[in-house]
C-alpha cells in the first residue's frame, strides 16, 4: 500500500494558504523523510493525511491524498487509523496520567481482537524493554526520551501499514535520538513504511530511503537520501555545516531581511506559516532556515524558489 | 455519640447517593466537555417513569423500566442536542442544558401536581436499629447499592477499553482521536451510564424518611453539583469524595439543628454550597481536580 499526495493545496481559516500543491509519496516498505524548517507545512501535511484538518478550521482546497488508491481528503481521523495510518503526534502527546500500559491499550482501542491486542503490546515492549520495566506508571513520569518511545510504542498498537512521525527527535539527546532512528529502521523491515517529518536532517536521511524537502508550502526539493544529504544546500541549510557554518549557528531570528537575492522575512512568502509561528521566529541553531543572508547565487535551487514564490 | 453514628451513617448514605448522581455528572464533563445541569431533569424523570408504572408492572420491573428510559433520554438528548453542536462555547453547551432542565422539570412538575407519589420501594418505611443507632433501611440499601455500583463504575473506568478511551480523551481529545478512539462512542456510553445512575440514586431518594416523589426531588438532587465540583470536576474519586463529605456535613447540619439556631434554621439545605466555597476558595480545582476551571 502506497501514500500518494499529488497536487496538494490547504488553507486555514479560508485564508492563510499552508501547502500550494504538494506532490509526494510514500512507497510500501518505504522510509521517506520530509524535512522543512519551521513553517514549512510539514505539521499540515500531515494533519491533510491523518484526517485532522477539520479540527484546526483548515481544509484541502485541491488535490488529493490517497492510501492504497482509496481516497483519504474528508474521512475522519478514527477512520484513517483503521485504514492502517497512524501518526505519532508532534511532542509526543501522551497520556499523561495513564499508565504505559493503559496508553499502549488508548492506541489499540480500534482493535477488537484481544490475542491481537496482546501479542502488538508485547512487540512494544520487545522494542522498548524500559517501557516493560515501566507499564505500571504514569506516562507523564517517563522521561522525554521514554515518552517519545511510549508514543511510537502506542502507534504501532494498531499494527499499522503506515507510521507517521512529526519531528520524533524534537528535545531529545543525541544519544536517544539515535536511538529512534534505529527503532525506526526496525519498524520499517517488520513491514511497516515509514514517512518521517523531521527538522533534524542528519537523522532524518541517516535512516530514509528518500526525501523531500518542504519550503513554504511546496517541495523544493526531492531524491534519494544519500543524494540529498550530500547535497551542497541541504548541507548548509539543515545540517549546519558546510563554508558558512558559522554563520548558520547564529540563528535566523537574528538577521534581518537578506540583502540579496533571497527574500527576508519581511519579504513575500513571510506568515505562511500555516498557523504555527510566524517565519520571523528564532530557528533553532543546526535546524536553520532560509533566511540566513547566502552569498549571492550560493543556493541556486532555493532562492530560485524564494524569487518564485516572492513574485506571487 | 449513637446520635452522632445515626447522623453519620444517614449521612454517609445520602452522600453515596449524591455520589452516584455527581459521577454521572463528572463523567458526561469528562467526555463530552459539558456541564449537564439537566442532571436533576433526568433523575426526576427516572423517579415519574417508575411511579407510573409500578402500579403495574411492580417494583423491580418499573425500576428496570425507568433505569432504560432515563438512559435513553440522556442518550438522545446528547445525540440530538448537544453532539450536534460541539463546536459550540461550552457556556452554551452549559446553558442548553440548563434549558432542557427547564423544560423537562416543567413538564414533570405540572404531571406530578400536588401529589406526593410513592414508588413503591418494597422495604416500606422500616427502620434498623443495630445497639442504639437507627437507620432507615432505604438508607441502608442506598449504601450498599451505590457502592456496588460505584466499584463497578471504578473497576469500568479501569479496566474496560471504554473507561480507556474516556480517560485518553478527556486528557487529550485530538491525540485520542489519532489513534482511532471514536469519542462520539464514548461520549453517548457516559451519557447512558450517566442517566442510568441518576435513575438509581431516584428509586432512594425518594424512599424513606423522604415521604415520596415531589417535584423539588430536583432540588434535593442538585445537591450533587457542589459534591461534583468540590472533588474536582474532572475526577471521579472527586466525586464520591465530594459527594460523601457534602452528604455526612448536611445530615450533621440537619440532625443538630436544634443547637444551630443562630445559624437560622434549616441550614442543613445550604451546606453543600457553603461546603463547596470554602473547598474551592483553599484548593481553587477541588479537592482532586487536576486542572483549573476556565471561567464559564
Amino acid at each position: 500500500m502506497e501514500l500518494d499526495v499529488s497536487g496538494l493545496q490547504v488553507t486555514y481559516a479560508g485564508v492563510i494558504r499552508a501547502l500550494r500543491g504538494v506532490d509526494l509519496r510514500v512507497g510500501a516498505d518505504e522510509i521517506v523523510a520530509v524535512l522543512g524548517s519551521n513553517g514549512a507545512g510539514k505539521t499540515t501535511l500531515l494533519r491533510a493525511v491523518t484526517g485532522s484538518l477539520k479540527r484546526h478550521r483548515a481544509k484541502v482546497d485541491k488535490g488529493q491524498v490517497t492510501f492504497g488508491g482509496r481516497p483519504l481528503v474528508g474521512v475522519d481521523p478514527v477512520d484513517v487509523v483503521n485504514r492502517g495510518v497512524v501518526l505519532v503526534p508532534e511532542g509526543r502527546r501522551v497520556f499523561g496520567r495513564l499508565s504505559v500500559e493503559e496508553n499502549l491499550r488508548a492506541g489499540a482501542i480500534s482493535v477488537r481482537d484481544r490475542a491481537a491486542r496482546a501479542e502488538a503490546r508485547n512487540k512494544v515492549y520487545a522494542m522498548f524493554p524500559r517501557l516493560a520495566e515501566r507499564r505500571r506508571q504514569r506516562a507523564a513520569l517517563l522521561s522525554g526520551g521514554e515518552q517519545q518511545m511510549l508514543a511510537i510504542g502506542r502507534a504501532l498498537m494498531s499494527s499499522p501499514r503506515l507510521l507517521l512521525l512529526d519531528e520524533p527527535s524534537l528535545g531529545l539527546a543525541p544519544q536517544i535520538v539515535a536511538h529512534i532512528g534505529e527503532v525506526l529502521k526496525e519498524i520499517n523491515r517488520a513491514g511497516t513504511s515509514v514517512m518521517l517529518v523531521e527538522q533534524n536532517a542528519a537523522m532524518a536521511l541517516g535512516v530514509a530511503d528518500r526525501g523531500y524537502v518542504l519550503e513554504l508550502g511546496r517541495v523544493e526539493l526531492s531524491g534519494p537520501a544519500a543524494q540529498l544529504a550530500a547535497s551542497d544546500s541541504i548541507a548548509s541549510l539543515y545540517l549546519g555545516r558546510g563554508p558558512r557554518d558559522d554563520v548558520s549557528r547564529r540563528g535566523a531570528g537574528d538577521t534581518p531581511g537578506g540583502p540579496d537575492g533571497l527574500d527576508g522575512p519581511g519579504g513575500g512568502p513571510g506568515g505562511l506559516g500555516g498557523g504555527r509561528g510566524g517565519s520571523a521566529s528564532p530557528v533553532p541553531a543546526a535546524t536553520l532556515s532560509r533566511w540566513v543572508p547566502p552569498e549571492k547565487g550560493r543556493f541556486g535551487l532555493l532562492g530560485g524558489a524564494g524569487a518564485a514564490t516572492g513574485g506571487r | 455519640m449513637t446520635t452522632f453514628l445515626s447522623f453519620l451513617i444517614n449521612g454517609l448514605s445520602l452522600g453515596s447517593l449524591y455520589a452516584l448522581i455527581a459521577l454521572g455528572f463528572v463523567i458526561i464533563y469528562k467526555a463530552s466537555e459539558i456541564l449537564n445541569f439537566a442532571h436533576g431533569a433526568f433523575l426526576l424523570l427516572g423517579a415519574y417513569v417508575i411511579a407510573r408504572l409500578e402500579p403495574s408492572v411492580g417494583f423491580f420491573a418499573a425500576v428496570a423500566i425507568g433505569i432504560v428510559a432515563t438512559a435513553l433520554v440522556a442518550f438522545v438528548s446528547e445525540r440530538v442536542l448537544f453532539s450536534r453542536v460541539r463546536s459550540a462555547h461550552m457556556a452554551s453547551l452549559t446553558i442548553m442544558t440548563l434549558g432542557l432542565d427547564l423544560i423537562i422539570t416543567t413538564d414533570l412538575t405540572r404531571r406530578i401536581g400536588s401529589s406526593v407519589l410513592s414508588l413503591g420501594q418494597p422495604w416500606g418505611a422500616g427502620v434498623v436499629r443495630v445497639g442504639g443507632v437507627s437507620i432507615s433501611e432505604n438508607r441502608l440499601i442506598a449504601i450498599v447499592v451505590a457502592f456496588v455500583l460505584i466499584g463497578l463504575l471504578f473497576a469500568a473506568f479501569r479496566f474496560t477499553s471504554w473507561g480507556v478511551a474516556l480517560r485518553a480523551a478527556a486528557e487529550d481529545g485530538e491525540a485520542a482521536a489519532l489513534m482511532g478512539i471514536r469519542q462520539a462512542r464514548v461520549g453517548a456510553v457516559a451519557w447512558i451510564i450517566a442517566g442510568g445512575l441518576a435513575a438509581v440514586a431516584a428509586v432512594f431518594l425518594t424512599g424513606s424518611p423522604t415521604p415520596g416523589l415531589e417535584p423539588n426531588l430536583r432540588t434535593i438532587a442538585f445537591a450533587a453539583f457542589p459534591a461534583a465540583i468540590l472533588g474536582g470536576l474532572d475526577s471521579t474519586t472527586g466525586a464520591l469524595a465530594g459527594g460523601l463529605i457534602v452528604g455526612v456535613a448536611e445530615s450533621l447540619f440537619a440532625g443538630y439543628n436544634a443547637s444551630l439556631t443562630f445559624l437560622g434554621g434549616g441550614f442543613s439545605v445550604v451546606v453543600p454550597y457553603a461546603v463547596m466555597m470554602l473547598v474551592l476558595v483553599a484548593r481553587p480545582a477541588g479537592l482532586f481536580g487536576t486542572k483549573e476551571l476556565h471561567r464559564v
